[in-house]
């Protein structure tokens, strides 16, 4: 038989109908939804008289809106609307809701997970880019526009041509105080946004491996930050342990028939890609993004370049243009950029290991006077779970704001947004002008580095903090 | 959706690459519950100041491109947020084409839902059009039929499309109707499922 990866044996099982001339008919295994990109597609339902085909293979929550604090006052009438609205078609439509002040809610790439509802072998999507953070478990997850939600609630199926695939393979061991955003930083840095345009990636080799289930997550959080369509990652022991007695996995015996399902997924000896990358884990320092899109970041022991590193004029002209939205200067160290915000949170990194490593940095010490940080849980169940251990001590008795779950800062949708002309060391996935609010200059980083440049007030190697801790 | 064959119109320099769908619509705007009414956010932070005046430089506020229907810019064009309110300003803008190197997957599946045709030309193309829009307003005649662009100065500038996304384009389907037809099939595959 031929060898065949995890990307062509999920595809092929999920193929519905297949004609030339056409895409193939997918079909769908969970759809979640969230507030901002469903509305319209429940409405165009309504219009043309048609039902939801699955209702029992949704999953709604709310998450990109919704304040973190004072809850349950929404004070943007707006996003009350919206949120509002998602609960009156959940309801209309019978689909499972986890509602503001549901113990399930939180940010719907957390909660997937967290629930069991993120399984091997699914085929998931959801309105929002980020969907591809449930490849970690070894799914095909991929964001979809409205349009296509709509599709799916009616249909449960998609039209998709098969893209192509790609494996980048991380070699070797990642040295102590660099993180899975770090891995991830460092490919988008490497190969630019653009590499895995039309790919769905497999990420591979020792140093993925090694990683636990959450900080799988991150790397295939952000491997739309790389263009790819999705980003994956074989299951194996690690992925079964950790679905393992969650809500809607399976039970008893059928959880041990489903976990052989599981680890045969996984990509065969001797099957290939239609590209291969390679990066070493040991050259991976931690990284800080200067720059206004994710691959423009570099090692926080580097500077940021200068107009002499890139040949084209248009490179030139966009280093020009990122660095003065960010207020930075050509040759200017890492080390030396002030920031006045620190948040830690979002779909990338808001999840209890994210937390602890973060808390683990502050401990004991107090967060610079020039800064202000806030720590947003990506759930309820993560914030009740880092509460049970005394997370939220240890970042309120630094000077942190200890909130509760959603989207945030990361978008700034909500009232969590960044002030023009400030910094913020974020622990989110995109960089992009005006992302945490129109002006605000946003640099991308692991929780770690968060945590010490909160203490710090600028950026610092957090691998000192590490090193002294142990010595310690 | 609006069928899409025949688009003559100056064309919308713009050009950037990596535009990302936070700059196409600013994430303020995503909280409405319509499709249509976006286009006056389009490019929002990049077209007007923080008093709402208009940025003379930008290229949408120059007068030479008003009532343009034909968008070019450089590569990666779409690239982050699957909002689908991205198309959906650039359409209500007045829109048809976005011509451009590469673009994001999501945001190209988008618009072939909307009636928009994503041109993808070669890197030398885009920068050849671009530098003729941006140096005196450039004319192009698109047709989806024949796959051509073809400029006020004869040049003409072949693309591949796919094909279904071309019928569906060309047609204004509603696809959700299209696969209707294939109800039978999807239950047949559902009877059989592995599902946990």
């Amino acid at each position: 038989m031929m060898a065949k990866n995890i990307i062509e044996k999920i595809w092929d099982t999920h193929v519905v109908h297949q004609e030339d001339g056409k895409p193939d008919l997918l079909y769908i295994d969970l759809h979640l939804i969230h507030e901002v990109t469903s509305p319209q597609a429940f409405e165009g339902l309504r219009l043309a008289g048609r039902k939801v085909r699955r209702p029992d293979l949704c999953f709604a929550t709310m998450d990109h809106n919704v304040p973190t604090k004072n809850l349950p006052t929404i004070n943007d009438p707006i996003a009350k609307k919206q949120i509002t609205t998602l609960a009156e078609n959940a309801k209309e439509f019978g689909i499972q809701l986890a509602d503001i002040g549901h113990p399930d809610q939180g940010i719907v790439h957390v909660i997937g997970p967290e629930l069991g509802l993120t399984q091997p072998g699914k085929t998931i999507v959801c309105g929002d880019s980020h969907t591809s953070t449930h490849g970690a478990f070894g799914a095909l997850a991929f964001g979809i526009g409205t349009s296509e939600v709509e599709h799916v609630l009616s249909t449960q199926t998609l039209w998709q041509n098969k893209p192509k695939t790609m494996e980048i393979r991380v070699n070797g061991k990642l040295g102590v105080g660099v993180a899975a955003k770090d891995i991830i930083l460092a490919i988008i840095a490497k190969w630019g946004i653009g590499v895995g345009t039309g790919h769905i990636v497999e990420f591979t080799g020792e140093a993925i491996r090694s990683l636990s289930m959450e900080e799988r997550m991150t790397i295939c959080n952000m491997s739309i930050e790389a263009g790819a369509k999705a980003g994956l990652i074989s299951p194996d022991e690690k992925t079964v342990e950790f679905l393992r007695g969650r809500r809607h996995a399976p039970k008893e015996f059928q959880f041990e028939e489903a976990a052989e399902y599981w680890l045969n997924l996984a990509s065969d000896q001797g099957s290939t890609y239609d590209i291969v990358l390679e990066i070493n884990a040991d050259e991976i320092e931690p990284i800080v993004t200067w720059g206004t899109n994710p691959s423009m970041g570099t090692g926080v022991s580097k500077t940021v370049p200068t107009s002499a590193d890139y040949e084209s004029e248009t490179d030139k002209h966009a280093l020009r243009k990122a660095l003065e939205y960010m207020g930075l200067e050509e040759g200017q160290s890492i080390e030396s950029i002030e920031i006045q915000h620190v948040f830690i949170g979002s779909c990338t990194n808001s999840r209890i290991s994210d937390l602890r490593t973060a808390a683990s940095i502050i401990e004991g010490k107090k967060i610079h006077p020039g800064v202000r940080g806030i720590v947003v849980p990506g759930s309820w169940s993560t914030k009740k779970a880092a509460e049970e251990e005394g997370l939220h001590k240890i970042f309120l008795d630094a000077g942190f704001e200890w909130r509760e779950s959603g989207c945030s800062a990361c978008l700034g949708m909500n009232e969590d947004t960044i002030p023009s002309g400030e910094r913020c060391a974020s622990t989110s996935n995109r960089n992009f002008e005006g992302r945490q609010g129109a002006g605000a200059r946003t640099h991308l980083v692991s929780p770690a580095m968060a945590a010490a440049a909160a203490i710090e007030g600028h950026f610092v190697d957090v691998r000192k903090y590490v090193k002294q801790a142990q010595e310690v | 959706m609006e069928p899409i064959n025949q688009v003559t119109s100056v064309i919308t320099p713009l050009d950037r690459k990596n535009v990302d769908t936070d700059q196409i619509i600013s994430k303020e705007f995503l909280k409405r519950i319509e499709r249509t009414g976006f286009g006056r956010f389009l490019f929002h932070h990049w077209r007007f100041d923080e008093q709402g005046n208009e940025i003379p430089d930008f290229v949408l506020n120059k007068p030479e491109f008003k009532g343009s229907q034909i968008l070019v810019a450089q590569d990666n064009f779409g690239c982050g947020s699957s909002r689908e309110h991205a198309p959906w300003a650039i359409l209500d803008y007045g829109f048809r084409v976005v011509v451009a190197p590469s673009f994001a997957d999501i945001f190209h599946n988008n618009c072939f839902k909307n009636g928009i045709l994503p041109i993808k030309l070669t890197e030398t193309e885009c920068d050849e059009i671009l530098s003729k829009g941006l140096a005196n307003p450039y004319s192009v005649d698109v047709s989806l039929e024949e796959q051509t662009v073809t400029g006020e100065d004869g040049k003409v500038y072949s693309f591949n499309i796919d094909p279904y996304y071309k019928e569906m384009l060309l047609n204004g389907w509603d696809e959700i109707a299209l696969t209707f037809k294939y109800d039978e099939k999807i239950a047949e595959y559902e009877a059989k499922r592995i599902a946990y």
